[in-house]
Formats: C-alpha cells, sequence, structure tokens
C-alpha cells in the first residue's frame, strides 16, 4: 500500500546481540527514493515547526525524490551541522515525524531514515570542502565539543566568525563519543562530521578543560568577544543506596566511556571493562537501554530494573523495542534498596516491589511499594543509569555565572547567561535532554552572538 | 605540545618525564594533576604534577612503571610527544594556615609531597620531612627535598639507607620527642596513609593525605573514583585527591584498587613489553 513506509534493513536480532556494529543499515538509493515520493509537500509543513534546527525537510525530501542527493544533502545541512548524527539519534517520532499529516491515517514519512541516508550518501561521495566563510574578524570560544558546541560553532563559523571549541576528552563529540554506543552510532560518522566543522575553520583545542585549564575570564582576554558554554551534564547521580562502593558497581557514564570512548569492547583495549556474567541496569532511559545492550554484547546476562512499568520508560520505543529484541529482560516495579556484597564484589541487588499509584507531577503514575517482601536479583555488576546533572566546575570558577539548584546554569530568553557575553545551551541549561535539543539551542545561541557582535542587538 | 624536553631515571622504574604543556604549566596550583595518554590508543593515567616551569611552559610528572601504560609512557623518550595530557585537574593542596608541617612521602608519593613542600617553603612555613623507601636505590628527590625542609628523615625497609623503618616508626618516634606540628600531609601507599592517619588521629593532628583511586576522565564524568570520606561520597578527581586522612574510609579506597586487576594482569601478558612494538 502507498502509505506504508519504506522499511530500514537490520542486523537479526541474534547477530547483533553479539556485535558492535550498527543495528540499522540504512535505505540505500532506490529505497530512499521510494520513500520520499510519499512525501505530500505541504504547503504549510508542519514537520518543519517540530525540528529544534528546523531543517528545510521537504525541500530535501524533493530533492532525494528526484534523485539529486546533493541538493538534498545541501538542504540539511545548511541549519543541520550534523545530519548523519540526527538522522540516527533524533527522537523523530516525537518531533518532526510526529507533526507529518500522513501519520494521521497512516505512517508519517520517515524524516529520520531520509536525512540519515543524505547524510551518509554525501560521506560515501565526498567532495572538495568549500572555502571557509571570510572572517569577520571576531572570536567567539565554545565550551564542549558535544552537540550544543559543535552546532554553535558551525553556525558562528558560517557566519564569518573565528571559533575554537575547547573540549576536555581526547576526542571531540562529547555525549556523541563517549555514550552513544558504536552500534547506535557509529565513531567514525561523528568524527568525520567533526572533520567537516574543522575543515570549515573551526579550531578544536582538545584536552582542555574550561574553568581548570583556562577559565572563562582568561578567554576573553584572549580576544575572545563572547563565549557558549555548552558543556553538557556529565555528572553522574548515584542512588545513595548501601553497597554502591563495591567493585562491579559503574555509573552509566563509567561503563559507557570504558566502552565507547575507550574501546574497551575491543581485545587489545588497553583501558579494561569488566564483562560481567549477569548484569542488573537501574534506570529506564536512554542510556539505560545503550548501557544495557552494550553489556548483553560484552557477554552478558542482562536485565533492566525500572521502578515503574515500560509504559512509564522515557527510553525511545524502538530502543525499548531493540534491547527486548537482542534478550535484554526487563525487570519493572522494581525499586533499589541496596547493592548485595561478597568479599568487595556486587553479588545482588536487593529490590522493593513496587505498583503504580496516582499520577505526579511528571504525569506518570507513582511508583509506591507493593507491600510484597523485597526481592534479590541475583548480579556481578550493576550500572546505574539513573541520570546526570551540570558539572559544578564552571560556575565554581567563573564570576557571575549563577546556576539554580539543580545545578543548571541560568539563561535568559536569549541563551545569554547571568555573566554578559557568556551563553549558554544544551544539558549545561536543560539537564540531561536529548542531542536534538542541545542542537537546538547550540544553534539559537550563535543567532543571539552575532547580533551582539555584529551590533543588530542593539538597534532592534 | 605534550613534546617531551627531558628525562630522568630516578630509581629503578621511577621516571620522570618534562613535557611541554603551556597552559597547564601556568595554570596549575600543588596538588593538582594531570591525566596522560603515553600513545593514541592508550589508557588515560592521573598522574600529579610534580613540578612546573611556566618559562619553560613545561609540566614534569613523577611515575612508576608498574602496568602496560606506565611502561608506555616510560618508553617514550625525549623528543618524542605523548598523545595527550589534560589538567590541571583536582582542587589544589590546601595548608589551612599552619605554622609547621610535617610531610610524610612513602614510594613514589614522596614525587607527590615535593610540590607541596615547595609551596610551604615558599610561604615561609618551616616542614619536616620523613622519606620511606624499599632501599637506598629507592630513595628520590633528597637533595631537593633537603634545600626545603628542617629535617629530612630518611627510611628504608632494609636499612640500607637512612633508619631500617617505616615512616611511622620516624612519626612516633618525633611525636614523643615532643616535637609539635598542626598539619601532617601524608601521601603514599594506601596502608602507608591509613597508619599514619591511625597514629595522628588519637593526638588530633590534622592530617592530610592525597588519594590515588583508579580514575578514567578525571573531571567529574563518570564516578569511578568515588571514595568514602566522612561516610560521603567524594569523587577524588573533583573534591580531592586531598581529603582529611581521619575521615578516609581506606578499606574500602583498598578494595576498589583491585577493581580491574585480573584485566591488569591478562593485558601484561599481552603485552610483556609495554605494548609499544605491537601493531598499530
Amino acid at each position: 500500500m502507498a502509505s506504508d513506509r519504506v522499511s530500514m534493513r537490520e542486523q537479526p536480532a541474534a547477530t547483533r546481540a553479539r556485535n558492535f556494529e550498527e543495528v540499522a543499515l540504512g535505505y540505500d538509493a532506490q529505497e530512499a527514493m521510494r520513500e520520499a515520493a510519499r512525501c505530500l509537500r505541504c504547503k504549510n509543513p508542519l514537520c518543519v515547526q517540530g525540528c529544534p534546527v528546523a531543517v528545510r525537510i521537504p525541500d530535501f525530501i524533493a530533492s532525494v525524490a528526484a534523485g539529486d542527493f546533493a541538493g538534498a544533502y545541501d538542504a540539511v545541512r545548511q541549519t543541520n551541522a550534523l545530519p548523519a548524527v540526527c538522522g540516527r539519534v533524533c527522537p523523530q517520532e516525537v518531533q518532526c515525524e510526529e507533526r507529518c499529516v500522513l501519520g494521521r491515517k497512516g505512517q508519517p514519512i520517515a524524516i529520520g531514515r531520509l536525512e540519515r541516508f543524505v547524510a551518509d550518501w554525501r560521506l560515501a561521495h565526498p567532495q572538495a570542502a568549500p572555502p571557509p566563510a571570510q572572517g569577520n574578524g571576531k572570536r567567539v570560544a565554545v565550551i564542549g565539543a558535544g552537540p550544543a558546541g559543535l552546532t554553535c560553532a558551525g553556525t558562528l563559523r558560517q557566519l564569518g566568525y573565528g571559533v575554537t571549541v575547547f573540549e576536555a576528552l581526547h576526542r571531540p563529540g562529547g555525549v556523541l563519543i563517549y555514550g552513544i554506543p558504536e552500534f547506535r552510532l557509529p565513531k567514525a560518522l561523528v568524527a568525520a562530521e567533526v572533520q567537516g566543522l574543522a575543515e570549515s575553520g573551526v579550531t578544536i583545542e582538545l584536552n582542555t578543560v574550561a574553568g581548570r585549564t583556562v577559565r572563562v575570564d582568561e578567554l576573553f582576554a584572549e580576544g575572545y568577544q563572547a563565549v557558549f558554554i555548552g558543556s553538557g551534564a556529565g555528572l553522574p547521580q548515584f542512588l545513595g543506596i548501601p553497597g554502591e562502593d563495591l567493585s562491579g558497581v559503574y555509573s552509566a557514564n563509567e561503563f559507557l566511556t570504558r566502552v565507547n570512548l575507550m574501546g574497551a569492547y575491543r581485545p587489545d583495549s588497553l583501558t579494561p571493562v569488566k564483562r560481567g556474567r549477569r548484569v542488573a541496569v537501574i534506570g529506564g532511559g536512554n542510556v539505560a537501554m545503550d548501557a544495557a545492550r552494550c553489556a548483553l554484547r560484552l557477554g552478558a546476562d542482562v536485565t533492566v530494573v525500572y521502578r515503574r512499568t515500560l509504559e512509564e520508560m522515557p527510553a525511545r520505543r524502538e530502543e525499548i523495542h531493540h534491547a527486548q529484541e537482542e534478550g535484554v529482560r526487563f525487570a519493572m516495579l522494581h525499586a533499589p534498596l541496596a547493592i548485595l556484597g561478597r568479599d568487595g564484589w556486587v553479588s545482588g541487588l536487593s529490590c522493593q516491589p513496587m505498583a503504580l499509584g496516582d499520577a505526579d507531577a511528571s504525569g506518570r503514575r507513582r511508583p509506591v511499594p507493593s507491600g510484597e517482601p523485597p526481592a534479590e536479583i541475583p548480579c556481578d555488576q550493576v550500572i546505574l543509569a539513573i541520570g546526570t546533572t551540570p558539572n559544578p566546575l564552571l560556575v565554581n570558577t567563573t564570576q557571575g555565572l549563577a546556576a539554580n539548584a539543580k545545578g543548571c546554569l541560568v539563561v535568559g530568553e536569549d541563551q545569554m547567561t547571568t555573566r554578559d557575553a557568556v551563553y549558554a545551551g544544551g544539558d549545561a541549561v536543560t539537564g540531561a535532554a536529548t542531542v536534538i535539543l542541545a542542537m537546538g539551542a547550540g544553534r539559537k545561541a550563535a543567532a543571539e552572538i552575532d547580533a551582539r557582535l555584529s551590533g543588530r542587538a542593539e538597534k532592534e | 605540545m605534550y613534546t617531551i624536553i627531558a628525562k630522568e631515571l630516578l630509581a629503578p622504574g621511577l621516571v620522570r618525564l618534562d613535557f611541554t604543556a603551556p597552559r597547564i604549566a601556568s595554570s596549575a596550583l600543588p596538588g593538582q594533576f594531570v591525566i596522560v595518554r603515553a600513545l593514541e590508543e592508550g589508557e588515560r593515567v592521573p598522574l600529579t604534577i610534580a613540578a612546573t616551569d611556566t618559562a619553560a611552559g613545561s609540566v614534569s610528572i613523577i611515575f612508576q612503571t608498574i602496568g602496560v601504560s606506565t611502561r608506555q609512557l616510560g618508553a617514550l623518550s625525549a623528543g618524542q610527544r605523548l598523545a595527550s595530557a589534560t589538567g590541571p585537574l583536582g582542587k589544589p593542596s590546601e595548608f589551612f594556615g599552619a605554622k609547621r608541617v610535617l610531610c610524610v612521602g612513602g614510594g613514589v608519593g614522596t614525587a607527590v609531597l615535593y610540590p607541596q613542600v615547595t609551596a610551604l617553603y615558599r610561604m615561609g612555613v618551616p616542614v619536616d620531612v620523613v622519606q620511606g623507601a624499599r632501599s637506598r636505590d629507592y630513595l628520590i628527590l633528597q637533595n631537593e627535598l633537603g634545600a626545603l625542609c628542617g629535617q629530612l628523615i630518611l627510611m628504608t625497609d632494609d636499612g640500607s639507607a637512612g633508619r631500617k623503618g617505616f615512616v611511622t616508626d620516624a612519626l612516633r618516634d618525633l611525636l614523643a620527642a615532643g616535637e609539635a606540628y598542626d598539619l601532617c600531609v601524608a601521601i603514599g601507599p594506601p596502608l602507608m596513609m591509613r597508619a599514619v592517619a591511625e597514629i595522628t588521629r588519637p593526638i588530633g593532628l590534622r592530617t592530610v593525605v592525597s588519594l590515588n583511586p583508579i580514575m578514567l576522565d578525571g573531571t567529574g564524568m563518570c564516578g569511578c573514583c568515588r571514595v568514602q570520606v566522612g561516610g560521603q561520597t567524594k569523587y577524588a578527581c573533583v573534591d580531592g585527591p586531598d581529603f582529611d586522612g581521619h575521615q578516609v574510609d581506606f578499606d574500602s579506597l583498598i578494595r576498589r584498587l583491585k577493581g580491574f586487576v585480573d584485566e591488569e594482569q591478562a593485558l601484561n601478558q599481552q603485552h610483556p613489553c609495554g605494548g609499544l612494538y605491537h601493531g598499530k
């Protein structure tokens, strides 16, 4: 039937559960053109309104349908600095695709898959980089080479600014490189997208911890006229239950950083990761799914432990579905009470069985103890994926930079922090959210910085 | 950047490297550390900054070549580059307005102590130093420390230099002789730091220790280096590495230091020469 979207090939679940190669295999040109042909080309495209970076969706899809993949890429790239990334990790089902008119009666057009296709097509058909935009003599410092920072940097560079990105880790990409696993987002793609930004003239200084290696005040002294902070929300939370200091207990950040950034899944890696036999992952978000699926690929029997039910899980449906297919188990309505240990190592997880009560502030039904006695989940490794908060380092080392009670930077409508000429966006402001929201904030901040430095802000 | 400009073998298996890193050199304070990678695919290794030279824009690290990653570091020579160096990380040391300080260093911990002794000397605070090592060959920085401190008491396990015995023996003797300090800084193996803290606890002598748990990013991102201090979870990388020795749960620290023993042994067998000449 014409209204069914073209399906995308995937590695079979049993195969992919044992490797780190990409799960989804993407469209080929024929499939992409067939899917693109379903687009209704609405005069007032709602999909664009659903996109935090306002990708010109109908334009790029029309180009795909016509077989003009280069034109499609250029249309996407105009507002999206990281299309190969977004095509893979954006929650399209609650953004652009949710607004698609086709979705009212059938399946919405597969915007994410098409975006991925055009980005991959460009990477497979490289062209000489366009000459870097002419410099306007003004310089902006960007802190953090994650989705927000890279987007802000790329946008400002296009506008002619001299941009330096300061990144704490030894590779650029932020959560794209340390957090999201290879099988969802191949690291070579992230490197290629970053390389594209570097070729456009963005300078990236790695191994530079803003607040320690260089302070925000020093950046102004070095001649930067504005600073954008996109340092993310990297501080992992723990539950504060007994046993968290046992060996074999990891934050999801530690586990994923070992596996993804340091490549600990490769046998020749110098950075170790413990390969658990039975792993309990606590949490219900995308990070919990990523950790569970990594542990599974390292050979473990994995159980996701969540205090509500599948229904309330914040993870993308697609991620939950993939995890289930691969053999991850789900222990729902279990609230961790204590991590049990033997000789200093994890031996189990004690949980309180829960039931769902009335809705809480988030609109989800609140889990309450069911009255059943505590249950023990036997395991030799526990991974905590219960959220992260912004790192306090910049607030502690920058005068006039204020954060709220949760450690998130306070910004105004214009993305400017409480410190003049210092802007911020992404998880550092919102707390842990999505890649695309961070990119949207980076793009908006770039426009505000441009308005300020070009003098337009004052004339208005 | 990160070019090695000097290398010195201080003692068997104990190497000093000086490398260029101008931003780190100009912002580092005593007690802070760097995370270095010897090779592009290398592990991130946290090491205390032993000294900085702002004019040369260089940073010194001193380390023991005990695992694959530190052997890779030790195999680099002057003119070669580290894959990366990140820092300065951690909180600078605090001295709490102390009037007279006793510094106790064990093994490679003495190297960690050196910048603090230097800082105290520059502040005009009198310092005595007790240094312990396995034998004469393993004593380091004696001339440097000797020039900065009042008494330098050397202790060796085998008596081949200084007195035979542990640093704790010297500490007890100093206190028994009526020497009065208002701060003790103890840096060395966890067992040594715990032993020092147990001696100073009954007399209420404030004791600062510098912890070296397993670390990954060193910026507060992974929580791997969490330690129990006064019943609270602290991250050594951002809340430390210096902590109140009387509050640290050393049992937990020692246990967690063994978290990857099996994996490290497997790697050591896989890379007997430090991995430098294999593949890549």
